[in-house]
């Protein structure tokens, strides 16, 4: 899956909307090497726990993750021994018109929030999440990067089963 | 109505052998309920922290076995615990998971109110009451206490049965680990952090009680994430000193070998309580924070506080339904929803008066470990309910708890033992038959009342 180029020009709104539709498509089609390949070094998946939850790091959040945890989370869903993905889970986005909140070109800094509807699904169970994605991007060159994707499930304070691929 | 199948307490102590226990134990509804009225009621369980309810009015609604309960802050500062009932119709009197209710509280329904301690403040229009009696009745005196409270240093517990074992005989020598965990403050006190995760199992709450000492399940059913971890960190050929990632000091060290867990300890106490981590564990590496040893010496001493931060106390149980992890402050209380469910909340204490890195090093653990979005978290529930569709095979009935076990086992005796040992696990259901028996009529008495 090709990534979007804004090469020699300012990142417009059309990009910023372009990029989040293209990253739910890696994440739904299990491209994942393309989507490892969407963050910057030190950037963080944060899903809080808390309804408008502030502090990531001294309160329990359900993900707080860095590039590591993510490459092994991704590893992890190839392995031989990874009973829990026999069978394999599946996921799919429907996602709303994003917000474009921020484009500083003169920083290269872009804030976009979506709203989304993330179905996840293995054996004969299916779970529905209504969720928003923030995403704090920077520009590197001539392309967007994830600083932070903040994920903030409507029902976060109830129960769940396991939630195994990435909202 | 079938037949009941567990009438009489041999017929409840036939399902547990010195080293093998029947699935029953697991799937059957009836031996299910037969816990909620037996066993959740004789033992003493969890209810909450006291620093989750700070202020007079403040409460918190929960469940002890499958009873609806409210913890709350009386006028006189002790905290009650009171059926989540009113005494008139039935309706629950809070529904919300926190709130201060303020020097009452008052039944949405009719509008009877209670003091904070359950007493019957008023009803309306209460003169149409006169002459019928009611202040005779149990509805007359108000929200009804469960039997018995005990606060232990901060950890709320209750025991539902008007009568029955003491707090102290119950917990006996086994509250060591609930010092050392509070003793980690060099303030001597806890105070609750964020909210729980809640995580939903589709299996019976014992299988997640006995996978706490369960030390021959991590490097095998972990291997997915733990051995994956220490895979990727040896490819990216760092140098030997360069500073870990979280998930290599956290997780990685599941990948432990089978010497490591043996050596590790095991240690029993009578009533069902136990904990692994006697000698060494995996959290006995855990990189130092600055200043908090410091800190430490200056409340305690520079001996005190080496013994305190020298203890290991991986993974203690306290029989039925919690774990505790001194070392990191954690506690998960597995609330049985019924025979296959079971909801695991995990909380985290901040140690009052230690660096803030100690509270986030705990955070971190509960979120890769045990939130349903946990790598380490998706095996384990996986095991569980693989183990719960399982047991309704009906060419095998009995379930095997059986390493390390020798004969004549003394379980009224504390033992410390390899760590690889299922003791823990046969101590459990020593203590599961006594509670679920204690208050049960004797064969005979069942069999003349017929």
């Amino acid at each position: 899956m090709t990534t979007l180029d804004v090469k020699n020009r300012d990142v417009t709104r059309e990009d910023l909307i372009d990029f989040v539709y293209d990253e739910v498509r890696m994440l739904d089609f299990g491209h994942y090497d393309d989507w490892l390949n969407l963050w910057t070094k030190d950037g963080m998946y944060w899903m809080p726990l808390d309804y408008q939850q502030e502090d990531p790091i001294h309160e329990t959040s359900l993900m707080w993750e860095d590039q590591f945890m993510l490459r092994l989370r991704i590893e992890r869903l190839a392995g031989a021994r990874t009973f829990s993905q026999k069978p394999k889970t599946r996921c799919h986005h429907v996602i709303q018109r994003p917000y474009v909140d921020r484009i500083d070109n003169e920083a290269g800094e872009y804030l976009v929030t979506t709203q989304m509807h993330y179905v996840e699904t293995r054996l004969d169970e299916q779970i529905l999440l209504a969720l928003t994605a923030t995403h704090d991007l920077v520009r590197d060159a001539d392309r967007l990067l994830i600083r932070q994707k903040r994920v903030d499930i409507l029902n976060c304070d109830a129960a769940f089963g396991n939630i195994q691929l990435l909202p | 109505m079938p037949q009941a199948k567990y009438q009489t307490r041999a017929d409840v102590e036939a399902l547990v052998t010195p080293y093998q226990v029947h699935r029953d134990i697991y799937t059957s509804p009836e031996v299910y309920r037969l816990e909620m009225k037996h066993l959740f009621a004789n033992t003493w369980v969890f209810v909450g922290h006291d620093s989750q309810v700070p202020k007079k009015g403040d409460y918190y609604t929960t469940q002890i076995g499958d009873q609806p309960v409210i913890m709350v802050r009386h006028s006189d500062g002790e905290v009650k615990v009171l059926y989540n009932r009113c005494p008139h119709k039935g309706t629950k009197i809070a529904i919300d998971r926190t709130g201060n209710t303020g020097k009452f509280f008052r039944c949405p329904y009719h509008a009877w109110s209670f003091k904070t301690d359950g007493c019957l403040l008023a009803i309306p229009l209460k003169k149409g009451y006169d002459g019928t009696g009611l202040s005779e009745t149990e509805s007359a005196r108000g929200m009804k206490a469960v039997g018995d409270v005990h606060n232990y240093r901060g950890f709320i517990f209750a025991r539902l049965a008007e009568e029955g074992i003491s707090f102290e005989e119950y917990f006996g020598d086994s509250l060591s680990s609930f010092d050392n965990m509070v003793d980690r403050s060099p303030a001597g006190r806890l105070e609750v952090v964020g909210q729980p995760l809640r995580y939903m199992h589709r299996c019976n709450w014992k299988m997640l009680v006995e996978n706490q000492t369960d030390t021959c399940h991590p490097m095998v059913a972990h291997e997915s994430s733990a051995g994956t971890a220490v895979k990727i960190w040896e490819e990216m050929d760092m140098p030997k000193d360069a500073p870990k990632p979280p998930a290599m000091q956290i997780i990685a060290p599941f990948m432990s070998p089978y010497e490591f867990f043996e050596e590790m300890g095991i240690r029993t106490w009578p009533n069902g309580h136990g904990h692994t981590g006697v000698h060494t564990s995996i959290h006995a590496d855990y990189s130092e924070i600055p200043g908090y040893e410091e800190a430490m010496k200056e409340a305690y001493g520079e001996e005190r506080a080496k013994e305190i931060l020298g203890e290991n106390r991986h993974n203690t149980v306290y029989f039925p339904n919690i774990m505790i992890k001194g070392p990191i402050q954690q506690l998960r209380n597995f609330i049985p929803l019924g025979p296959d469910k079971t909801l695991v909340e995990s909380w985290i204490y901040r140690l009052v008066d230690a660096p803030d890195e100690l509270v986030a090093r705990t955070a971190m653990y509960n979120r890769m470990i045990n939130a349903p979005t946990s790598i380490v978290g998706h095996d384990d529930l996986e095991m569980y309910e693989r183990a719960q569709e399982g047991l309704m095979a009906d060419g095998l009935e009995w379930v095997n708890v059986q390493r390390l076990y020798q004969d004549d086992e003394d379980f009224d005796a504390e033992a410390v033992e390899n760590g690889t040992t299922e003791r823990q696990m046969r101590n459990q259901f020593n203590a599961w038959v006594k509670f679920m028996t204690a208050s049960m009529p004797e064969a005979e008495v069942l069999e003349a009342a017929e």
